[in-house]
């Protein structure tokens, strides 16, 4: 035996390692981009036992790709899952993971304080596909237990919340799931398997967003979703899950598969019928981004920290919502979850509504000013003019944000640069205040 | 992550891999005739990797095409592992059996653990493996569990 099974390698090791070897045919020590669709069989015999779901073979690039397969590897190890599966963005991988355990009738308890493109997403499950959910403020432990009904089957929410950075209480939500016979699944885009293991503390499936911090360079879209394998699937509340299959010969994945039940079903039956695939291009790029995730994580944390407290001494600026900071209502929650850090992205508020949002956004240089959040640069984007601009200002209150509210992801520029580029915003907006009163 | 009654050294990967690697007959006490069973899956996966699969199942003649014996002691040629596909109490006998057999290892599945069926089984020589897949192993150390994005666990930078 030449390699040491038993070792526990540190996070940095794996974030570099985990899910590949060397290629053996050719010793080729990048990850090789397995641009194909297909793979020969070696035999009749085989080709039926990969299909048969007998043998790990590769068949189709939409169900499994050895490119793929390493990014979904080395996501599930950081995050200490059984297993995972890559999908073409994150709300693909979110739809995935739902669309395998759900039917029409079940129940979602899921926090607000959600990524709006996934509240969306499950308004759009709740008409089309029969599911009911109900959305509640994610701080009230009260207002979780209260909301379960006889048909829910899953909690949900985001580990750092969007966009009033809400640390969802992860260990008392996986509790409270649990003991309702519940699954428990967290979006981790924000904190990345760096900051935040949401398994560690219960939860059963983490989502990500790979187009954030993972890819790291705002270069490509997708999405993995990752399962602890310790649910039990088979606890009479999934039947999508647990029950015989008819598209494998009545095969029942879960009592089958035991802790990779949930997980082959996820690939074999969604991933295949949905078929939204991660590229093996844009999974080699996720990778080049995993192996420097503990250094730009680091960084990103170090300069959103430093641009909040400087951003909450600035007269003109209140509510920063950055939950790494002394003065933040979740300060407690970020130290238990949290301890490295919390993140880069947090909004804070102007006065002036959105006649001060815009003229901010218009004096920044530096900053990029888009749509995305997560890259190794700076980016800044105004709400209300914006991605909520179709909101009056009483909705934009009920989506926890004012009209002034502006949402920074920092990104790995020098940071007196940047303080220097907010600085200039800052100043813009008190000379249109002091123009309109002059 | 083990569960109580299984020892460290019954899941420890050194010992898994050098069962893997040595061994050459597999007995499987409780293979199922129906393919869709997790046993059968087991079975159908050794065999594929080279192993020689025995059943043991009283109820049946032949399995995956080989003859099926009621009994472990039954069996007319030697035996590396047991592979265990039972309920917990009955892997004490099966433990004695497989001393008595002169197996080398006895391999309890997922669920099948059994503290007393495993300490018979070491004092009488064996090796021990339990709460654990063999194919799963198998895969994880040997094989191609990878292609699939599992979690392997394995880092190594050889080729």
């Amino acid at each position: 035996m030449r390699e040491r099974p038993a070792k526990e390698f540190g996070f940095d090791t794996r974030a570099i390692h985990a899910g590949q070897r060397p290629e053996p045919y050719t010793g080729a020590r990048a990850v090789p981009i397995f641009q194909t669709t297909s793979y020969v069989f070696e035999d009749p015999d085989s080709a039926a036992a990969y299909f048969n779901l007998q043998e790990y073979g590769n068949t189709y690039s939409r169900i499994m790709n050895p490119t793929v397969a390493v990014f979904e590897e080395r996501v599930a190890n950081l995050e200490r899952a059984a297993g995972g599966v890559a999908f073409a963005s994150g709300l693909a991988a979110q739809a995935a993971a739902l669309f395998t355990m759900l039917v029409p009738g079940d129940h979602i308890v899921s926090s607000a304080a959600l990524y709006g493109g996934s509240i969306t997403q499950l308004k759009h499950l709740q008409r089309k596909l029969g599911l009911e959910i109900t959305f509640i403020d994610p701080d009230d432990l009260d207002l979780w237990r209260a909301s379960l009904r006889p048909n829910t089957k899953l909690l949900y929410g985001e580990t750092i919340g969007n966009p009033g950075g809400n640390v969802l209480d992860l260990e008392a939500v996986a509790t409270i799931a649990h003991a309702h016979g519940a699954a428990f699944m967290v979006d981790s885009t924000f904190a990345t398997p760096f900051l935040c293991r949401p398994i560690e503390w219960g939860a059963d499936i983490v989502t990500h967003s790979a187009t954030k911090f993972i890819g790291g360079h705002g270069t490509s879209i997708g999405g993995v979703a990752v399962e602890a394998g310790t649910f039990n699937w088979s606890n009479g509340r999934f039947p999508v899950v647990a029950d015989p299959s008819p598209a494998y010969h009545g095969l029942a994945f879960h009592e089958t598969f035991g802790v990779y039940g949930y997980l082959m079903k996820l690939r074999a039956e969604s991933l295949r019928d949905l078929g939204a695939a991660m590229s093996p291009f844009n999974a080699f790029l996720f990778l080049l981004g995993l192996e420097t995730l503990p250094l730009r994580m680091a960084r990103h944390v170090e300069n959103a920290s430093e641009v909040a407290a400087w951003l909450e001494r600035q007269d003109g600026v209140t509510n920063v919502r950055y939950p790494g900071l002394a003065s933040s209502p979740y300060r407690a929650l970020a130290r238990k979850y949290l301890p490295h850090g919390a993140g880069s992205i947090f909004s804070f508020d102007l006065p002036g509504g959105r006649a001060a949002g815009r003229r901010f956004i218009e004096s920044l240089d530096l900053w990029s000013h888009l749509a995305n959040v997560g890259d190794a640069k700076s980016l800044v984007i105004h709400p209300a003019s914006t991605t909520h601009r179709q909101l009056s200002d009483e909705e934009l209150t009920a989506a926890g944000i004012s009209a002034g509210t502006i949402r920074l992801s920092v990104g790995l520029e020098s940071s007196p640069d940047l303080i220097e580029d907010l600085e200039t915003g800052l100043r813009s907006v008190q000379q249109m205040r002091a123009e309109a009163t002059a | 992550m083990s569960e109580p009654g299984v020892p460290e050294r019954w899941q420890d990967p050194f010992t898994i891999l050098g069962i893997l690697t040595s061994a050459k007959t597999i007995a499987i006490v409780g293979l199922s005739p129906n393919e869709l069973r997790a046993s059968h899956f087991v079975g159908f996966y050794l065999r594929r990797h080279g192993y020689r699969i025995v059943p043991v199942n009283p109820r049946e003649k032949t399995i995956l095409g080989e003859t099926s014996y009621p009994l472990i002691s039954q069996i007319p040629f030697p035996i590396d592992v047991v592979d265990v596909f039972r309920a917990p109490d009955a892997v004490p006998e099966i433990a004695r059996e497989a001393v008595r057999a002169g197996a080398k290892a006895l391999w309890c599945q997922y669920n099948v653990i059994s503290p007393e069926g495993g300490a018979i089984a070491e004092r009488g020589g064996l090796r021990v493996v339990m709460d654990r897949c063999m194919k799963v192993e198998h895969a994880r150390h040997l094989g191609r569990m990878h292609w699939l994005g599992f979690n392997t666990g394995r880092i190594s930078a050889r080729r």
